[in-house]
């Protein structure tokens, strides 16, 4: 099929797998899903910019999809995504900035490969060490706990940010939070944006496991509303980008549906399975993209 | 138990082939037909490309979870 937009010739039935496979993972993690969709976009030789706009309108379909399966399921926290949004379109044009003064330096590629291979790896580790912890602790305290059952060894951090007295603050009765300042939640959405706009993508891979560990936000709800919060954010990228000339929609609309039934897989799975045990699957992740940025730093090829 | 989620993987498979056939026409028609209008809107006037491309998408998300879902409950009740 020749879309004429982009340029290429690609075979919608590899857009629509590949929507489909991007579409479990964002259902089931909250995740953008970008660190496959942009090399697999790259690899039918559509160019890296189109690759990276495209990706963002696809997911912000794939993510109206499932933050509706969250909301259904009760995960989703409104109150919370929307003040998140605010800090990730914040956070996002710093990135961007940020990435602008590099390219003048002339040293982007080498900055940005390897904070990322360092970011992806750290939260890789602290997520491994950390669910597993909770799942031995688990295994000791009761061998029948319930499926949704949400624990995290990073507990007690957990709490001390959220007594931080940072005025105004908020309760978040959804997330069952009684007060946490309204600045620890924008500076988390924050940091998630330059992440978004240094990195690529909607920087889920950070977010997510942030929005757990500092906000102390429950698993189930932290993928809900991070979807949530995505449909907000990737539509101001869509945006942006579209203006620029970086979008076919047409390629985009293809992929999405084969995302609308992963999505629907995905966010469903969810409810089989206990927090922790989501965080333990969610470490492969990080690494596959730590991988992709290590291949492309060894042999020069942008996948 | 069993045969509730053998029923559920019936209905699901059956879904997906509805809806493989029913996303067929809709690459060879709406895309087809979309293709040259949204390519010229590209080119000649971004604002609204920018635009319509957003609420293609948004559109899209919403019509397809509709039938997945409609379609899903239908196939459920037959199955049941």
């Amino acid at each position: 099929m020749f879309f004429p937009i982009s340029n290429t010739h690609i075979s919608p039935i590899y857009l629509a797998v590949v929507g489909f496979l991007i579409g479990i993972l964002g259902g089931f993690f909250g995740v953008g899903g970008s660190f496959i969709a942009g090399p697999a976009l790259r690899l039918m030789g559509v160019d890296w910019n189109y690759a990276v706009g495209t990706d963002l309108a696809h997911i912000v379909g794939k993510s109206i999809v499932a933050a509706r399966q969250h909301r259904t399921l009760g995960n989703v926290d409104l109150k919370l995504g929307f003040i998140m949004a605010f800090g990730t379109i914040a956070g996002a044009e710093c990135g961007a900035q940020l990435i602008q003064a590099l390219k003048r330096a002339g040293n982007v590629n080498m900055v940005v490969s390897w904070v990322s291979i360092i970011v992806y790896f750290s939260i890789a580790m602290f997520m491994l060490w950390e669910s597993q912890k909770t799942l031995r602790s688990a295994n000791k305290r009761s061998s029948r706990s319930h499926p949704r059952e949400d624990r995290s060894a990073f507990g007690p951090v957990t709490q001390k940010i959220q007594r931080l007295k940072l005025w105004p603050t908020i309760s978040l009765p959804t997330s069952g939070i009684q007060k946490i300042s309204l600045w620890t939640i924008l500076l988390v959405a924050f940091v998630g944006g330059i992440f978004s706009g240094f990195l690529g993508g909607g920087a889920g891979y950070i977010r997510m496991p942030s929005m757990v560990y500092v906000l102390g936000i429950p698993t189930h709800l932290a993928v809900g509303t991070d979807l949530f919060e995505i449909v907000i954010s990737a539509s101001y990228g869509t945006f942006t980008h579209a203006m620029k000339g970086n979008v076919d929609i047409l390629i985009a609309l293809v992929m999405h549906t084969g995302a609308v039934i992963g999505a629907q897989i995905g966010a469903v799975s969810t409810q089989y399975f206990a927090g922790p045990k989501i965080r333990l699957a969610f470490v492969p992740l990080p690494l596959i993209g730590a991988a992709i940025v290590i291949y492309t730093l060894m042999t020069g090829h942008k996948l | 138990m069993k045969k509730e989620s053998e029923k559920s993987l019936r209905a699901f498979a059956i879904e997906l082939a509805v809806y493989a056939v029913l996303v067929t026409c809709y690459f060879f028609l709406v895309l087809h037909l979309l293709g040259n209008w949204l390519y010229h809107l590209e080119t000649q006037h971004r604002l609204t490309y920018a635009i319509v491309a957003l609420l293609l998408i948004a559109g899209q998300a919403v019509v397809l979870d509709a039938l997945t879902t409609v379609l899903f409950r239908l196939l459920r009740g037959r199955w049941r």
